[in-house]
């Protein structure tokens, strides 16, 4: 039992430990694969002695000397003899445990930074940045990254060595963008995080485990990347509407495994430091970021949500106003969608269904299904069921799902029986 | 699930021979066929390679070389396709073998290729986000009985 009990938190020192030392090695030997490797020799060597030997005291850094020193042992053997090999045995003075502390407490920020940039490099492609950011900077493996994305497992394992691949032949640094660059690859990373978040949180199919976990890694980046770049708005902004959210993932799924919506969730069960947390990098974004921009925006929507003890009490003029907010900085039908709804619940559906005419307008949302579907809602409360009825049949003729597709004709033929009802 | 059926091309559409009347009436019975199942999504003939253009990108970057056409007519050249949108895995493979076939004019091949369909993991985070959001939002507004008749909405007397 011991042994087991040794076993789990070797393999939780590992997942916390990996991508530090990963980004500490590449600064060293230049190749993320190579890197990748010796981080893995060096965890395998933790594996055999610490269960004999105890944990260091410092783990980390016992995991960086190891690593070093096989890529010292890697080069010599390799008789790799090149200018590398100079600059290497040169800094091999470098490495006592005290560098290494320093190394670890200090500069380590940077690499962690320098990688999760390489990481998400633009050259790669979005499925490809996010799995080998799961691989390299959470430590999660191939298994359960295929697991978390319900696909085979050598589909991931053959998009992390061909990313990789990409990375070596087009020579991506591994460095810190600076100026402009900066402003646009923090932006990539960003994406990358929240689709990880978002992957975790949104699907209701899949392992039970896993897609929380999905949410935690995501996380648990946010709030590194946020530690070392404290002076940007928006990564304040995306961790404060990642704490928020996942202040609700208990209550999201009831028992059966069915999805609770937000309406009907125990709001007693949402994580109330979770919550705090959350409002707390908001309001650091707040003091950053004039205007606000979108994530910071949909954090104080989600917020809006949080701090209302019930749903009754929850304030729509805000939410209205923070959606006509994100209207400007990140323009999209669905953002005037979710913004009619919420003035209709301030001010009255009347009001809401102006802003989908205006939409309606628009001829390339013409195909659009959730316009109708929505407009058709909106009719119903206002008692101009004939309308509705037209609205839920053009949004049903729309879908591909069959499921939507049936209850949006229900809704329909519901219409059409109080259509009737007003002649008789 | 979307599958390109493509015909390839063989020397006589390289060189522009029509087709008789018998096999154009069955391609059109074919498609007839297929918009009644309702897995039709597109057909089309393509003009001989005589009037392509190729662009050949070298392997590191660097100009593009631009070849016109004829090009040779081996088996990666297209002549026809058909994009059909069907529910179960057998099924492109029985639409594929019903597909009219030329008399006559030597080998005729047709390859059956599947679409990559957007994954979920592609979506973009936010509108998915988003979209969820809404349908919080929706619930909250079908089961909100109270503000309809505070906003003057129930006076029909129903």
């Amino acid at each position: 039992m011991n042994g087991s009990h040794t076993e789990r938190t070797i393999d939780a020192i590992c997942r916390m430990e990996s991508a530090k030392l990963i980004a500490g090695l590449i600064r060293m030997v230049r190749d993320v694969g190579l890197a990748e490797d010796l981080v893995q020799d060096a965890l395998v060597i933790a594996l055999e002695r610490w269960p004999e030997s105890g944990i260091p005291e410092n783990p980390g850094a016992w995991l960086m000397t190891t690593a070093k020193r096989r890529a010292i042992d890697n080069i010599r053997r390799t008789k790799l003899r090149d200018q590398k090999y100079v600059e290497i045995a040169h800094s091999m003075d470098l490495f006592t445990e005290e560098d290494i502390d320093q190394v670890l407490d200090g500069e380590i920020g940077d690499d962690l930074l320098r990688l999760i940039f390489m990481t998400c490099h633009p050259v790669l492609s979005q499925d490809a940045r996010v799995a080998l950011t799961l691989r390299l900077l959470c430590g999660l493996t191939t298994d359960e990254i295929a697991r978390s994305f319900l696909v085979a497992e050598s589909t991931i394992a053959q998009r992390i060595v061909r990313a990789k691949k990409t990375l070596k032949t087009e020579k991506v640094p591994f460095e810190m963008p600076d100026g402009e660059e900066l402003k646009d690859r923090l932006s990539t990373v960003l994406e990358v995080i929240y689709l990880m978040f978002n992957e975790g949180y949104s699907a209701t199919s899949g392992n039970q485990w896993i897609r929380p976990l999905l949410c935690q890694e995501a996380l648990r980046l946010g709030r590194i990347l946020a530690e070392i770049t404290p002076l940007e708005s928006e990564v304040h902004g995306l961790v404060a509407l990642m704490e928020i959210q996942s202040s609700r993932l208990k209550t999201r799924v009831d028992s059966k495994g069915e999805p609770v919506l937000l309406m009907d969730q125990n709001r007693a069960q949402w994580d109330q430091l979770l919550i705090r947390r959350g409002l707390a990098a908001l309001d650091r974004s707040r003091k950053l970021g004039r205007p606000l921009g979108p994530y910071s925006l949909q954090a104080a929507i989600s917020a809006c949500h949080a701090q209302a003890p019930t749903a009754v009490e929850t304030d729509w003029p805000r939410i209205a106003a923070l959606y006509e907010a994100l209207s400007r900085v990140a323009p999209s039908p669905i953002v005037e969608l979710n913004r009619a709804v919420a003035i209709s619940m301030a001010f009255g559906p009347s009001f809401g269904l102006q802003i989908i005419d205006n939409l309606n307008a628009e001829p390339s949302l013409k195909d659009y299904h959730l316009l109708p579907s929505v407009r058709g809602d909106l009719l119903v409360k206002l008692g101009r069921y004939a309308e509705a009825r037209t609205e839920f049949e053009r949004a049903a003729s729309m879908t591909r799902n069959e499921r939507e597709r049936a209850l949006l004709l229900n809704r329909a033929a519901d219409c059409m029986s109080r259509t009737s009802d007003k002649y008789f | 699930m979307r599958f390109m059926l493509i015909v390839k091309s063989t020397v006589y559409s390289e060189a522009g021979v029509y087709h008789s009347r018998e096999y154009n009436n069955a391609t059109i019975t074919y498609k007839q066929f297929l918009v009644k199942a309702g897995a039709l999504l597109a057909a089309e003939v393509l003009q001989p390679s005589s009037s392509g253009i190729r662009i050949t990108y070298p392997p590191h970057r660097g100009e593009p070389r631009v070849q016109v056409g004829p090009f040779s007519a081996d088996k990666t050249l297209i002549a026809e396709f058909t994009l059909i949108d069907v529910r179960t895995d057998d099924e492109e493979l029985n639409w594929a073998l019903r597909m009219p076939v030329p008399a006559g004019l030597g080998e005729f091949e047709i390859e059956i290729r599947r679409l990559e369909e957007n994954s979920d993991s592609l979506r973009e985070p936010r509108i998915q986000a988003l979209e969820s959001d809404l349908q919080d939002q929706l619930y909250m507004f079908k089961k909100n009985t109270k503000s309809s008749t505070s906003f003057n909405l129930n006076n029909r007397g129903v």
